[in-house]
């Protein structure tokens, strides 16, 4: 029996506050959770964002004229953690994964409710913890990548901070991740082969397969880096004996997988919304499937290409360029895929497509400058420079930003009801692509000519194009007021809806809009061919 | 059907046309000054134009599927029911492995010409003591053995300085003074925390780490003065960590080095 309804929970819903309030509470249902998770991320995106605002006004011009030194490295170590650990990783993951999930699954709810809830709710205090560090001594000032001896010889109380703050929000990845892989493997409803899951299921089981091999070795590590800073042993201290590149090596162990748990969520979220706006099937399901799980495989032996320049023999070396290089192939087959599946179709262009098709165009620049990136004698010139910070915002703003926006437009009218306004948000499209590549684009140049990263000040022969790109910034902040007021104004008087305005097959669309507690009223529906369109005329 | 497949090669030829013209025309990368950087840009040349080739047709793939294939106001159902196509499938997965593993292979043998496969420990004074452990730098391709007796220099860099000394002449500058097209090899090592050694126009960088020496071998090529920029995160003063390295004629070079020579060393 794949769904079983406890009557232990049924009586603690019905416990369990109506209305706005129930987000505020420790509910057990999977699509208030999601919900939770998508406005909490969203908020320390706006923190996240105002840093990285911060960081642009600084670099305007080529002295550190803007904020003391020190507190340019707090924030720069600030907005990298915020932004991966409490948007990305949480957004793309938990507000998506859990209230899509059941639905895809034919399940009333996640595997574990209360282990969701569990997992949710260890974020809220870890984010507010890692921003209030602030205020103690200083937060954090080495870097999101913590590297000894700086993490050890800086402020202690804010390197300790964050390392409890990503230490929880690890877990909650965890128990996440878990979730995930008991929901998809034992929650499906009878008849439902794995191989008629919608793509979205398949990203969150490879993602969540990454997230529990990974993410306990990052714990680990920043243990011993925390034993390191207050107990004063010597796992990663030098002057003790310890090994400062070992670190590096247990540390990308997790973080290069993490950019595969940043952007494989967001390939399979891309999967469902192109082919319901094109009405056309997904193109190679079955070569999505293996490429997914490709990319998991060859991403947890890829980590070393972060440390080219570190010390690492030259056999490490061309192994990870090669094994890196490689990671092309499962994701160039993914491009090629929904571009055929763009190929043929009836788009609509709207807020949803422009978003995805935008994610596509910025993907494959992010992905190009990544294969040069993998090849160890390019690296070793921009390693550490803007080069590297315009290619990873390339992939995870140009890429998973994108679609988690493409994402809101598209299941909006499924969690509220009601449409988005399509004028407002072809306004944000605009604004947010324009400003992205004003921001970044000129960040390569930056790296090739010998500008690094995490800097305060520069040579002023590039004060020109950093002040381009500060304009981008600025573009890029301004893009969010337009979505904020369509959200605002669309969630009460927006246009209704109806069950399903997008005609789509895939099962969250085959229940009301907003769904029940349960999701469906009677039995869960069999969806074979989630992606079935052109099949029957209509 | 001819019609449409003269569009398709016009398009391709156009795109590749465009790609290496830009390739070939549009310099990204600051002056050469090192042996190591006309390798490294022509690596760079090839990356760019392959690069240019993909995105472009991509992004031309993507803006024409938009407004050829867009749902007209009077349109009604679906686009056609292709699930799939195999030997399409097949093509893309293939053409993809073999140009990364081109790739792959032209970047090895870029690197083993900018000398990254060299066993380190070769011929080199400093590393007499089998007990000391080297990691890995750039080693380079330059034969010129006898310029190591000189040109030995030790770094040593700290918040937020770099070091250099002169074992031979017995002393230490803050700047880095080298004659121009003769082989200089570099002992690395932090006092506290990872900096890192780079110059943009030599195309090279390495990580100076406490507690474990790294090496870096280049040849500079053309009289100068360059910047050696710190490139890791080491503290709140890492944007300002610089120092500068001389390039100059040997004649000039000998004569610095005579005036800030110790007397009595025995050499």
């Amino acid at each position: 029996m794949t769904i079983s309804i406890d009557p232990q929970k049924t009586n603690n819903e019905s416990l369990q506050p109506k209305g706005w309030l129930r987000y505020f509470s420790f509910s057990l249902d999977h699509k208030v959770i999601g919900i939770q998770y998508l406005v909490c991320g969203f908020l320390f995106y706006l923190i996240g964002g105002t840093l990285a605002s911060a960081i642009r006004i600084e670099l305007a011009s080529p002295m550190s004229d803007f904020m003391p030194r020190d507190v340019y490295n707090q924030v720069l170590t600030l907005h990298g953690t915020i932004m991966i650990f409490l948007w990305i990783v949480p957004v793309v993951n938990g507000a998506f994964g859990n209230y899509l999930i059941p639905f895809y699954v034919g399940a009333r709810d996640m595997a574990f409710p209360r282990l969701n809830a569990v997992a949710f709710w260890l974020i809220p205090p870890s984010g507010l913890m890692l921003v209030a560090s602030y205020f103690v001594e200083g937060a954090a000032q080495a870097g999101w990548t913590a590297y000894p001896p700086l993490s050890i010889t800086t402020p202690q109380s804010g390197q300790i901070i964050w390392i409890l703050s990503v230490l929880l929000l690890g877990g909650s990845s965890i128990f996440g991740g878990i979730n995930f892989i008991a929901t998809i493997i034992k929650l499906r409803r009878p008849g439902l082969k794995l191989m008629q899951l919608p793509m979205y299921c398949w990203a969150m089981l490879g993602t969540s397969l990454l997230v529990v091999l990974s993410t306990p070795v990052l714990a680990g590590t920043l243990i011993l880096l925390s034993f390191d800073i207050i107990a004063n042993t010597g796992f990663f201290n030098p002057v003790l004996g310890g090994n400062v590149v070992v670190y590096q090596h247990l540390f990308w162990f997790y973080s290069h997988p993490a950019v595969y748990i940043m952007v494989l969520p967001a390939f399979g979220l891309v999967s469902e919304i192109l082919p319901v706006h094109a009405r056309k099937p997904l193109f190679g399901y079955t070569t999505m499937v293996f490429s997914i799980m490709g990319i998991v495989v060859l991403g947890l032996v890829v980590w070393a290409h972060h440390m080219f320049t570190s010390g690492t023999p030259p056999w490490m070396r061309l192994f990870f360029t090669i094994a890196t290089a490689f990671i092309a192939v499962p994701t160039g087959i993914k491009f090629f895929n929904w571009v055929a599946t763009l190929w043929g179709g009836k788009i609509s262009i709207n807020s949803a497509m422009l978003f995805s098709c935008g994610f596509i165009i910025n993907f494959v620049f992010g992905g190009i400058t990544g294969v040069a990136l993998a090849q160890v004698p390019f690296d070793i010139h921009v390693h550490d420079t803007y080069f590297v910070v315009a290619h990873f915002h390339y992939i995870v703003y140009g890429g998973t930003v994108f679609i988690i926006f493409s994402s809101i437009y598209h299941w909006f009218p499924k969690v509220t009801g009601r449409i988005l306004n399509e004028k407002l948000g072809i306004l944000h499209f605009i604004i947010t692509f324009i400003g992205f590549n004003l921001c970044f684009a000129p960040q390569h140049w930056l790296g090739l000519n010998g500008m690094p990263r995490r800097v305060a000040e520069y040579d002023p022969q590039f004060q020109f194009v950093n002040q381009i790109s500060s304009l981008g910034a600025l573009l890029m902040a301004i893009s969010t007021i337009p979505f904020l007021i369509n959200v605002f104004l669309s969630v009460r008087n927006g246009k209704n809806a109806g069950d399903n305005p997008w005609n789509a097959l895939t099962p969250e669309w085959l229940t009301s809009s907003p769904p029940p507690v349960e999701n469906w009223e009677g039995e869960a529906p069999l969806v074979e061919e989630p992606y079935g369109y052109g099949k029957e005329i209509s | 059907m001819l019609n449409k497949n003269f569009y398709l090669i016009l398009i391709i030829s156009l795109v590749f046309a465009i790609s290496f013209w830009i390739g070939f025309n549009v310099n990204l990368l600051p002056a050469e000054a090192s042996i190591n950087a006309p390798i490294y840009d022509e690596l760079f040349k090839i990356l760019f134009i392959i690069g240019l080739i993909i995105f472009i047709g991509m992004t031309i793939a993507v803006t024409y599927s938009l407004f050829k294939f867009r749902k007209r106001n009077d349109q009604i159902g679906d686009g056609i029911a292709l699930e799939g196509n195999l030997s399409l499938e097949i093509v893309w997965t293939i053409i993809p492995s073999i140009i990364v593993l081109l790739i792959g292979l032209y970047s090895y043998n870029i690197y083993d010409r900018m000398g990254g496969m060299k066993e380190l420990n070769h011929n080199h004074e400093m590393m007499s003591s089998n007990t000391e452990k080297i990691w890995a730098g750039i080693s380079q391709t330059s034969d010129n053995e006898i310029a190591i007796n000189n040109l030995s220099i030790e770094v040593s860099a700290m918040q937020f300085a770099f070091l250099f000394n002169y074992p031979k002449g017995n002393f230490i500058s803050g700047e880095l003074h080298v004659p121009v097209d003769q082989k200089v090899s570099m002992k690395m090592e932090s006092k506290d925390v990872i900096h890192a050694f780079w110059v943009p126009e030599f195309r090279i960088k390495q990580d100076i780490i406490p507690g474990q020496p790294t090496i870096l071998n280049f040849t500079p090529t053309k009289v100068g003065k360059y910047p050696i920029i710190c490139a890791e995160l080491c503290g709140p003063y890492h944007g300002g960590m610089r120092a500068s390295i001389i390039v100059e004629e040997e004649s000039d070079y000998n004569e610095w080095f005579n005036k800030n020579k110790k007397s009595e060393v025995n050499l």
